[in-house]
């Protein structure tokens, strides 16, 4: 099969939310004969492979349905329509048993609001997911207390996380995710809630993670710049639907449409202000920014 | 005058029902009334076993490790110590027993019902009127039926003080688990949590400062429900107030008064105390 060169694939993949007293008809959708009232489409027709160790940013304004569409991967919102397949396997065709062996072994996910557990230590949030597996409380601690050194929070870990800031408590966050040993990690906005210092702290970290560990990551955001700086590809979101789909590169130097166009339009200023008059021949290179691969650069400077 | 030919009476009808009621299940209500009495008598064996200065030094030193505060931990001694002074001490430790058993049976069935209108809006729906009903109607009014079904004494007391003291725990149980936040609860969904492990990990000790408040309103309603409950003869403090009312002796009803107060202040004051305790540990 050649599907399983592939870790995650997403086909055809249709959220539509309907109200109380209107009924979803999929084959109007499909058949193309337009919206129904009362019916908003978060997630249309939506497609994309990922290979492993690959980070694909999903980048829209707020509404465009890409936390819909990441909440769909794992099934906490029910997609209408299409398949999802994780290793090859066919996550839209679980029954409730796999959905949880699935989200217990093979994903894990960090939230914009963190999600963490305000009645449990540092360390017990981290454990959590092991918790629920089953996981001896030796095993969880010690393997909890690996993630937590990896995300640089031992200090913490007795403490609560309205002690930690923003910034800690995702670390902390990551750290859930991590002690999970999920091949396929969802970033749903992880960095989005903090301050723009922090925020770049915590990219840098997680490029580190990311050149240590290789996961395949989905990673959604509002920021473009977040989007160049941590994605191997991204596509762009707008009313459920992917207008365009590529490296970050392409995406900035060969927008699709306007909408893309005033996306990345800050990006261009920005980057053509930076260049000096002699440099201005490469602009057209934009690596140095799109990088990403300047993690090692970083990963002293975690703490 | 309402003219006499609307004259109507269901008054018999009830009446059948309710002896029906008793020739039916006659073998039940007498098997819980049998064991509902064990439970009081033996409770009340073991608080008037323990002798008074125990209880003083007890309640002492709980109010210390809750206040560490030094009126607040002297007072409750006194307060207590008031009680055995007027000569009300095994009847206080009667009144005590029957709240006890009530808010037992209270928080037994109370807790769970109210889970189960957290978790579904259908239950929540049905057991709300109901709820509403149980607040709004006098309690006097649950003694007529809990008299008609187990007699006189201590367990249709139970039973009217448990129909009066439940709703509290059970609204603020349901608060407690709708209240829990939504992206805490998405978060242990992704990472596998099952319905059951959602509700024991996240839904229920998250929910637990609402539902010890709970407890403590149904602890307070149960008190001031066990003092009218005097009037089917339940015994304890209310009939102290009782006896005093019909004989209109004011000195009398001011002491069987005080000790109810007493009673009250210093079960708040620790049950609250404790509620604080239990949240205290993040901050």
């Amino acid at each position: 099969m050649e599907s399983s060169t592939y870790l995650l694939e997403v086909e055809n993949l249709w959220k539509v939310f309907v109200e109380k007293d209107s009924t979803l008809h999929m084959e109007d959708y499909l058949s193309g004969s337009g919206d129904v009232n009362g019916q908003v489409v978060a997630v249309r027709d939506v497609s994309f492979k990922l290979k492993e160790g690959e980070v694909y940013v999903i980048m829209g304004l707020s509404g465009s349905g890409k936390s819909t569409l990441i909440r769909c991967l794992l099934r906490l919102i029910e997609p209408d329509y299409g398949q999802i397949r994780v290793k090859g396997q066919d996550v839209t065709a679980m029954g409730l048993k796999e959905l949880t062996e699935f989200r217990r072994t093979q994903v894990a996910m960090v939230f914009q609001h963190y999600g963490l557990l305000p009645h449990r230590t540092v360390l017990e949030n981290v454990s959590f997911g092991l918790k629920l597996q089953g996981v001896k409380h030796k095993e969880r601690e010690k393997r909890a207390l690996q993630a937590i050194e990896k995300v640089g929070l031992l200090k913490w870990t007795k403490h609560y996380p309205e002690h930690l800031s923003g910034g800690m408590q995702q670390r902390v966050g990551i750290a859930r995710a991590l002690v999970q040993d999920a091949d396929l990690l969802l970033l749903d906005e992880p960095f989005s809630g903090l301050d723009p210092l922090i925020r770049g702290e915590m990219q840098d970290e997680l490029l580190r993670l990311q050149a240590e560990l290789k996961k395949t990551m989905v990673f959604v955001t509002h920021d473009l710049n977040e989007a160049l700086r941590l994605g191997d590809r991204m596509a762009v979101m707008k009313q459920g639907l992917f207008v365009q789909e590529g490296t970050p590169r392409d995406i900035v130097m060969n927008p699709a449409d306007e909408y893309v166009k005033r996306f990345v339009q800050n990006e261009r200023q920005v980057s053509l202000l930076t260049e000096t008059a002699e440099e201005k021949k490469k602009v057209s290179n934009l690596t140095p920014l799109i990088g990403g691969k300047q993690g090692k650069k970083a990963a002293g400077s975690g703490r | 005058m309402f003219p006499q030919q609307f004259n109507y009476h269901v008054a018999p009808y009830v009446k059948d029902f309710v002896d029906w009621l008793n020739r039916a299940c006659g073998p039940a209500f007498d098997a819980f009334s049998n064991s509902m009495r064990t439970l009081i008598l033996n409770i009340d064996t073991v608080l008037l076993g323990v002798p008074w200065w125990v209880w003083i030094i007890l309640v002492t030193l709980l109010a210390w490790r809750l206040t560490h505060n030094v009126i607040k931990t002297v007072l409750p001694g006194i307060l207590l110590f008031t009680i055995g002074m007027f000569g009300l001490w095994s009847i206080a430790m009667e009144t005590l027993s029957l709240v006890i058993v009530s808010v037992l049976l209270s928080l037994l069935l109370g807790i769970p019902a109210g889970i189960a209108m957290g978790v579904s809006d259908r239950v929540n729906a049905a057991l709300t009127p109901l709820l509403d009903a149980m607040q709004t109607m006098p309690s006097f009014v649950y003694l007529i039926p809990a008299m008609m079904l187990f007699d006189l004494g201590k367990v249709p007391a139970i039973v009217a003080t448990f129909i009066y003291a439940v709703p509290p725990v059970q609204r603020l149980t349901n608060l407690g688990i709708r209240q829990v936040s939504a992206s805490i609860q998405e978060a242990a969904v992704a990472f596998g949590a099952t319905p059951w492990q959602l509700m024991r990990e996240v839904r229920f000790p998250l929910a637990l400062p609402s539902i010890l408040a709970g407890v403590n309103q149904t602890t307070m309603m149960a008190l001031s429900m066990v003092v009218i409950c005097a009037m089917v003869a339940a015994g304890g403090l209310g009939e102290e107030v009782l006896l005093a009312v019909n004989r209109i002796d004011v000195g009398r009803g001011f002491e069987a008064g005080w000790a109810i107060v007493v009673l009250a202040i210093i079960i708040d004051r620790l049950s609250q105390g404790s509620v604080n305790k239990w949240e205290s540990p993040r901050n």
